[in-house]
């Protein structure tokens, strides 16, 4: 049947979805503005925080209307809550963003400190689980929101590796210090993103299969139990 | 308080009721926007059904009622003693509690208000088919028009009752509890229809469910022993009602 | 704890047992009238019995019929019907839908309803005299034929008016019944729609009421072919060589024509074979009255059920 209540569902998809494109963009534009050494891009991506920020005021008002107003259950339940998780989710990863974008605007006043290598590869990989885990949304997949969450080890790998790199850096020469403690902050940032997109991805399982799946990433997904 | 109050369509003031020596309601003051839903709310009676009742002089049938007060609708005062109550009732329709569709086919009962306007022909048959149609009936309707209504089932009849009603194209649409009797997919269709027909109409709906109000109405107010405790926006009551009298209800610790 | 019995609930068996021998007895009571009466009727009946008319001779078994008493029984109950039951519904709705409940003309109007019906029928018989034949029918007389009688004696109208004053409480009581089983839901939303209190009356309130005003047309039918007492003042005849051709025609009627063969017969012995099938006619015409009745009122219930009505 056709429902009211679909239309505003579906407005609420639309809403969440205009933000995560928005969260995609911002942490393209701020890894750019760091690989680019672009100051004017830097400061932009600073700028559209706000955006996300009332991009998710905005969604948690329609979820808690709908809430109150609609009584949700079951799918239509796990969508509004989930909703608010992944629009807190995806404000955190604006926020990432805006911290390297002013990571970016520091270490443009400074030349280069080493080619970036780690960094990129990190960037690629997170920004590659946000999109999957977005995709696992549109698409309702949660195989692929499944498979995002694996990637999460590798950000966390790399970070652990550049950590110990630019520590080392730091040790051998003192000038370093406040371009690798930036770097460092910078991979910080992306393995924090790896962390949130790890969020949605549960989320977005959680909103299609049911199942809590936090906390537990080494488990095979366990059958559905019928009956009793 | 918000623009669309600011030209309501029924601007009920200071109104006093009582059934004989017991009064029913005490001084209400509500403003009924056009094109809104605005549901009444309350335990039972506080005085909804009697107010609901007062909006289309429903009350005048029972003996021993007197009211002081004014109901306003479009600027008119409906009490006046130059108003047709036959008019009136005209263009403030009501769906009732329990279903009660007259012993007829399908189709005279939608009929029903339009012959006694003088309607015939093409146009009467036209008239029923649009009622029908936003009624939401047409397509489970159209082939057995001149079946008995009786045959249909509870939830269908509830909807023939609100076709009837819509036929003679009143401005204002009240209903008195129009579910309670219904199952809840019946339910579900009756708070679609009302969803729909706002465009059409201004309807106000009393219900003991105040999900229900959540669900379909735009504003609400919520009575308690005759008296108006709060009247706002729907999303206002359920999300952060001014009283505390409000909020045990709504949150079900009454009492 | 135990289920077990201990102890016979002898009350309630000897209340069954009472109830059971009541109903038993009525039952009994019934068959043995309606067996004592076809048993000595049915060698009476034959086409010419009920087809026939008197002038061969009213108190011979062999010759006398009793087609002029069905004519006569049938057209006063027509007459009747026609009297009573616009009167009746006319007063019933007046009752339910206008009068306020608690009124004093509404309780009087009650009152006196209640004390009619509970009026012998002899004295409705001589009013029917005093009134209808004496006065309107005396009246009319005057004023209209100039004294000549035309109104002012036992015609088969007065009849009638008489048997529809005495059957008027149970039509207006079962018409008042069955127009306050109407929900109150009907009538509002009749109401709400924009309809007036007539328009409500004559569409929805009647309509649904025409079963219930049937069933005190057939209780009133039953009566008006029954009763002897308010017609034998009023209209029936002893005898008469034809069949009435106006209302102000007195007509002969089977209830009478028993009551004259039971205490007027020159020899009671013969004309007993007639007196029984009297008897048997009259009790089946009221069964069929009242059959056609029910089977109009099934009819029209199902139609109401159904809708097209």
């Amino acid at each position: 049947m056709d429902r009211h209540f679909d239309q505003e569902l579906s407005e609420l998809k639309e809403t969440l979805l205009r933000m995560a494109g928005f969260a995609e963009q911002v942490v393209a534009q701020s890894l750019k503005a760091l690989i680019q050494r672009d100051d004017a891009l830097a400061k932009k991506v600073e700028d559209d925080d706000t955006v996300l920020d009332q991009l998710q005021v905005e969604i948690d008002d329609r979820c808690i209307k709908m809430l109150a107003l609609r009584q949700p259950t079951a799918r239509d339940l796990r969508f509004i809550t989930m909703a608010m998780k992944i629009a807190t989710d995806l404000e955190r990863i604006g926020d990432q963003a805006t911290n390297i974008a002013r990571r970016a605007s520091e270490l443009n006043k400074e030349p280069l400190l080493k080619p970036l290598v780690d960094i990129p590869r990190m960037a690629e990989i997170a920004q590659s689980m946000i999109h999957d885990a977005l995709d696992a949304f549109v698409y309702e997949k949660p195989e692929l929101a499944r498979e995002t969450i694996k990637r999460d080890k590798e950000v966390n790998k790399l970070n652990y590796q550049l950590h110990r790199e630019l520590t080392s850096f730091m040790i051998e020469d003192p000038h370093t210090i406040s371009r690798s403690l930036n770097l460092i902050n910078v991979a910080h940032n992306l393995e924090r993103i790896g962390d949130h997109a790890t969020n949605i991805a549960e989320e977005i399982v959680y909103l299609y299969e049911a199942r809590d799946i936090r906390h537990q990433h080494e488990e095979p997904p366990q059958p559905l139990k019928v009956g009793g | 308080m918000h623009s669309v109050m600011d030209k309501p369509i029924i601007q009920i003031s200071d109104l006093d009721f009582w059934y004989g020596e017991s009064q029913a309601l005490f001084g209400v003051n509500v403003a009924i926007g056009p094109h809104r839903t605005t549901a009444l709310i309350g335990p039972s009676g506080c005085g909804k059904s009697t107010l609901l009742r007062c909006l289309n002089r429903m009350n005048e049938l029972i003996e021993q009622t007197r009211m002081t007060g004014q109901i306003t609708m479009n600027g008119h005062d409906i009490n006046a003693p130059d108003v047709d109550v036959i008019e009136l009732r005209k263009r403030v329709g009501m769906v009732f509690q329990k279903s009660n569709p007259f012993p007829k086919s399908i189709f005279e009962n939608v009929a029903y208000g339009l012959r006694i306007q003088g309607l015939k022909g093409a146009e009467l048959e036209g008239r029923v088919e649009r009622s029908l149609r936003k009624s939401a009936l047409w397509d489970e309707a159209k082939d057995r028009l001149q079946e008995s209504a009786l045959q249909l089932s509870g939830g269908q009849q509830q909807r023939l009752c609100i076709a009837r009603t819509i036929a003679v194209e009143p401005e204002v649409v009240l209903m008195d509890e129009p579910c309670s009797a219904l199952d809840p997919t019946a339910t579900s269709k009756i708070e679609e229809l009302i969803q729909d027909l706002k465009q059409f109409y201004t309807i106000v709906i009393v219900t003991h469910n105040m999900q229900q109000a959540a669900r379909c109405s735009d504003y609400t107010a919520f009575f308690y022993l005759g008296k108006l405790i709060e009247f706002d926006e729907t999303t206002k009551i359920f999300t952060n009602p001014g009283h505390k009298q409000t909020e045990d209800y709504i949150t079900g610790r009454f009492g | 704890m135990t289920f077990q019995r201990t102890k016979r609930d002898w009350q309630s068996i000897g209340l069954t047992a009472f109830t059971a021998t009541a109903t038993a007895a009525i039952v009994g009571i019934v068959l043995m009238i309606l067996g004592n009466i076809v048993w000595n009727g049915a060698s009476q009946m034959s086409f010419r019995f009920v087809f026939g008319g008197t002038r061969e001779g009213m108190f011979e078994a062999s010759r006398a019929g009793v087609f002029p008493m069905i004519f006569g029984t049938l057209a006063l109950v027509i007459l009747m019907t026609v009297c009573v039951l616009p009167v009746g519904v006319i007063t019933a709705i007046y009752l339910t839908e206008y009068a306020r409940a608690e009124s004093a003309i509404n309780r009087l109007i009650r009152g006196a309803i209640n004390n009619l019906a509970g009026v012998p029928s002899i004295v409705f018989g001589l009013f029917g005299l005093g009134f209808f034949i004496q006065f309107v029918g005396g009246g009319i007389d005057k004023l209209f034929y100039g004294g000549e009688l035309h109104y002012g004696e036992p015609a088969l109208i007065w009849a009638a008016a008489t048997m529809a004053v005495l059957t008027l409480p149970v039509m207006i009581i079962t018409t008042e019944e069955a127009l306050r089983a109407i929900p109150k839901g009907l009538r509002e939303a009749s109401l709400a729609l924009g309809a007036t209190k007539l328009e409500t009356i004559w569409k929805v309130v009647l309509p649904q009421a025409i079963p219930g005003i049937l069933t005190g047309s057939i209780l009133a039918v039953g009566r008006g072919a029954g009763e002897v007492a308010p017609i034998m003042f009023t209209g029936a005849a002893y005898y008469l060589a034809h069949l009435p051709t106006h209302w102000t025609d007195q007509f002969m009627h089977l209830g009478y024509h028993i009551f004259v063969l039971s205490t007027q017969s020159p020899d009671v012995e013969r004309t007993k074979p007639i007196l029984f099938g009297s008897v048997l006619v009259l009790l089946m015409l009221t069964f069929f009255l009242n059959l056609a009745g029910v089977l109009v009122r099934a009819r029209i219930r199902r139609r109401a059920r159904f809708g097209h009505a």
